[in-house]
């Protein structure tokens, strides 16, 4: 239980895969302009990181090891994701058309999202059991929303704010980025191995 | 190499299958697009925006025809409103709202012709042939029409007066200069 | 008494020195007094008399117009000048039809109804009446119509009625003194409307800046049980009614809620003493205690003004002006507004007049927001001014009413307190006119939606019977399928201009054609 509970919180704030990883940032910087967006993308990935994740384990455990087809785990994986964004796409145009408009082309491009295929090669890599890589999975997943939906939050009110027109939009963005990287780099004091 | 062959073929054709079926199961009807666009408009089929009616002028809209900004009435609020749910970015900033007007009818030129009773789109002129027509000022919403077809000039168009129940406050506007820290020296206002 | 506590508030300073210990006197009968129709919360009021008319004192001059209105009433005897615009009291600057009368010096009552001998047999609806009659409205400042109030009584519970003697601005004392001097009037209003009302239970609530006031009032409702007073701490804004029904009985008033749906109504204590006199002797509402101060003037005064006074004629009666008005504000300092001229007339709701100097009003550069969160602490309401001072910056009006300023009460606590002078209630008070104009709008518009689709209706109608007219003497045996045929082509068109004005006009055989639903002889006809 304990080993469970230090999973999680290595995998959501210690390594969290944005801010201390440093994958995904271009959903990061993109989608994070409005709150519901981000919760949306977040939801999204979630749900797809989570899915895929099983599939990328079963694939490796049960053809790619016992075989040694190990060449071919970067395209069964991507294979396996993109089928899963295809999967979400339909299902959040069917759930909420809205949601389906505002994330527009970040939708499809969660394929190319180096964070879902980067958790699959890292739950990978680290040998998990099948519970252990879901729950990895779920968990960096829950970071990666968290970090969103943050960001959003700090991007609405520098929006509103009197940014020096040099620094203001992307700039900004990234500047407060990298502050917020810092910050959570305050949660590598937690020893987790 | 067979296996890998064999194993990637069955996975795409798995996958595909799978992804079909979702497809044909999760079907989505057909995007109530222009019903919403026509609620969001006024409705009141002036005809300013140059389509006949709000019907057309949301199936302009929906097919991407029409610049959000088309309903002069509406003004700012609609088209912002419009813009969301066609889910366009439009930069409204410079957009100026249409001062709202009615028509208004001089009684001392107007020959009782009916023209404009035909023109108005809300029923917002009563009159009968040959006597004297007047305008219902509540229901008219200012897109002169009646004032085109008229023979005599009665009809003008006349911005709506700012009545006590109407008036609101403008913006303030912050005044410039130094600014003194006035801590310890506070006064009422 | 146990009182709750409430959030946020400012301790101002609060200058009523200058005119708390000077008893109310009596204004001379100016020449000439200009009372507008609309003193009141609602429908303006028509008037019932001509220029040139000679009346009495008490003499109802313009009649009220709906539920929601009040009826206006001549403060002295005398000649009806003129009704013309006149400039109002409002920080539009908007002038209104004005009843000028001229006085006769003789200020001669004319007949009133008769008083009502025991107000405590008399029915709710009764004293609604009388007060109603009598023109009386919040005199606190809202100038709502006191007798829409009693009503409640139709749709809510009231236990308690709470009066309110707080007087929480700054420099006004007028309710003070009317508190100290008619503390007996006011003790038997209030039992007048609590029986009105079916309350229970009475308090009047004073700040504790009024110890001589607290004093006469406790000695004016010691006989009755059902009273009680109750001190309540000196804090702006404690007058405010959701914050004082919130200090006495705890309870919070939802938002856009009214205090009566948790049981609770509350009414000034000018207001009190004006139904006293309305529902005892049948006297109307002719005139109020005003409080006259500032720096810019001579002297300050609490002066019973007769209403339609010019606001000139107040500054003139004390003093004049010895130094520079920076502004001239009918209320207080906190929630009056600036006064477009002197001219202006002293109304039903007018608690105040400020001759105020450049340093009293201490109008200061803005600086920019550094987020230091008073304004937070000092909204009485909960909101975010900063917040929301910055969304309407960005014109985002419909974010600021997501975040609730529709709740903001317009205290001005955020804009005093804000140590970078950011104009904070303002942007609330121009964002919630705009969501106003906003509503009304959007009312309009659905309004003008079945107006068109009724018009698209009568003109389907009238090409139907049309056809149907034509079928039936052209040729009687037709088929059913022509008109039918001809009905779906007028539909098609309906949107277009009709076919054939002179059919149109020779279809409705000399009725007046309106934009009504007209009901025709051809209409009653009935198809082939």
């Amino acid at each position: 239980m304990q080993d469970m509970v230090l999973l999680i919180v290595s995998a959501a704030l210690v390594n969290n895969v944005v801010l201390a990883r440093f994958l995904g940032l271009c959903s990061f910087m993109g989608v994070t302009t409005k709150v519901e967006t981000a919760v949306g993308m977040g939801m999204a990935t979630t749900f797809v990181i989570t899915v895929s994740s099983m599939g990328d384990w079963a694939i490796e455990t049960f053809l790619l090891e016992p075989h040694e087809l190990g060449y071919l785990r970067t395209v069964t994986f991507i294979l396996v994701i993109a089928a899963a964004v295809q999967f979400t796409e339909m299902l959040v145009r069917k759930v909420s058309p809205t949601m389906f408009r505002l994330l527009g082309i970040y939708l499809p491009l969660i394929t190319t999202n180096c964070a879902v295929l980067g958790i699959a090669l890292l739950l990978v890599e680290g040998k998990l059991s099948f519970i252990q890589s879901v729950v990895f999975a779920f968990a960096s997943s829950l970071g990666y929303s968290l970090v969103m939906v943050l960001f959003a939050g700090l991007r609405q009110r520098l929006a509103l704010a009197e940014v020096p027109t040099l620094i203001a939009g992307p700039p900004i963005g990234f500047i407060t980025a990298g502050l917020l990287a810092l910050a959570f780099m305050g949660f590598s004091g937690i020893s987790t191995h | 190499m067979m296996l890998a062959i064999g194993s990637l073929t069955a996975l795409g054709v798995s996958l595909g299958a799978v992804l079909g079926a979702a497809s044909r199961y999760l079907a989505v009807e057909v995007d109530p697009l222009e019903s919403d666009l026509l609620d969001l408009l006024p409705g009141s089929q002036c005809g300013q925006c140059g389509f006949v009616g709000c019907g057309q002028a949301a199936a302009a809209l929906a097919k991407g025809e029409a610049p959000v900004t088309l309903c002069g009435p509406g003004g700012k609020a609609v088209a912002e409103k419009l813009a969301r749910r066609l889910g366009i970015h439009a930069d409204l900033s410079k957009h100026q709202d249409q001062e709202p007007q009615v028509a208004i009818i001089n009684e001392d030129l107007c020959i009782g012709c009916l023209r404009c009773f035909q023109e108005c789109t809300t029923d917002a002129i009563v009159g009968a042939p040959k006597q004297l027509h007047t305008v219902i000022t509540e229901h008219c919403h200012g897109c002169g029409k009646c004032t085109k077809t008229c023979p005599t000039g009665a009809v003008t168009m006349c911005p709506v007066p700012t009545t006590l129940n109407t008036w609101h406050w403008h913006k303030p506007v912050p005044k410039k200069g130094r600014h003194r820290a006035t801590i310890g020296r506070r006064a009422v206002g | 008494m146990r009182l709750f506590s409430v959030r946020g508030g400012v301790h101002l300073d609060y200058r009523k020195d200058r005119t708390r210990n000077l008893g109310i006197v009596p204004l001379p009968m100016p020449a000439l007094l200009y009372l507008p129709l609309t003193q009141h919360v609602g429908a303006a009021a028509e008037p019932v008399v001509v220029a040139g008319q000679v009346v009495r004192k008490g003499e109802v001059l313009a009649t009220a117009q709906g539920a929601v209105s009040a009826p206006v009433h001549a403060p002295t005897s005398g000649r009806i000048k003129e009704i013309t615009g006149h400039v109002s009291p409002h920080p539009s600057g908007l002038s209104q039809s004005t009843i000028v009368l001229e006085s006769d010096g003789a200020d001669a009552w004319g007949a009133l109804p008769a008083g009502i001998e025991d107000p405590f047999a008399a029915t709710g609806q009764e004293i609604a009446r009388r007060v109603a009659e009598a023109g009386v409205v919040g005199l606190g400042g809202a100038a709502f119509p006191a007798a829409v109030k009693l009503n409640l009584r139709a749709g809510h519970t009231v236990d308690t009625l709470l009066i309110n003697g707080a007087e929480c601005e700054p420099y006004l004392t007028c309710d003070d003194r009317v508190m100290r001097e008619y503390a007996g009037e006011v003790v038997d209003g209030a039992r007048i409307m609590a029986h009105a009302l079916g309350a229970a239970r009475i308090v009047i609530a004073v700040e504790k800046n009024k110890p001589e006031a607290i004093k006469a009032i406790a000695n004016a409702a010691r006989p009755f049980a059902t009273m009680a007073v109750a001190e309540v701490p000196v804090r702006y804004p404690m007058g405010s009614a959701h914050h004082l029904v919130k200090v006495i009985t705890g309870r919070e008033t939802p938002a856009h809620g009214r205090t009566a749906s948790v049981g609770v109504l509350v009414h000034n204590v000018g207001t009190a003493r004006a139904i006293h006199h309305a529902v005892r002797f049948g006297r109307p509402l002719i005139s109020r205690v005003v409080t006259v101060s500032g720096g810019a003037l001579k002297s300050g005064h609490n002066i019973e003004v007769p209403l339609g006074t010019l606001v000139r004629e107040l500054i003139d009666f004390c003093g004049g002006m010895v130094a520079h008005a920076d502004q001239v504000i009918s209320g207080g300092p906190m929630m009056g507004h600036p006064l477009p001229s002197l001219e202006a007339p002293v109304v039903k709701g007018t608690c105040g007049i400020l001759a105020l100097t450049a340093d009293e009003t201490n109008v200061q550069p803005t600086g920019p927001c550094i987020r230091c969160g008073s304004c937070v602490e000092a909204c009485p309401s909960g909101l975010v001014p900063l917040q929301l001072a910055t969304l309407i910056q960005h014109e985002d009006i419909d974010g600021a009413a997501k975040l609730g300023v529709e709740d903001c009460i317009s205290c001005g606590s955020c804009s005093y307190i804000c140590p970078s002078h950011i104009p904070l209630m303002h942007y609330f008070d121009y964002a919630n006119g705009r969501l106003r104009v906003l509503d009304r709008k959007r009312k309009h518009q659905e309004k003008l939606k079945t107006l068109a689709e009724a018009r698209r209706q009568r003109l389907e109608r009238q090409a139907a019977a049309r056809a149907a007219a034509k079928a039936k003497s052209a040729r009687p045996a037709a088929p059913p399928t022509a008109s039918a045929q001809a009905q779906t082509q007028t539909q098609a068109q309906a949107q277009s201009k009709p076919v054939g004005n002179s059919a149109a006009a020779a279809s409705v055989t000399g009725a007046p054609v309106t934009g009504l639903p007209v009901t025709t002889a051809t209409e009653t006809g009935a198809g082939p």
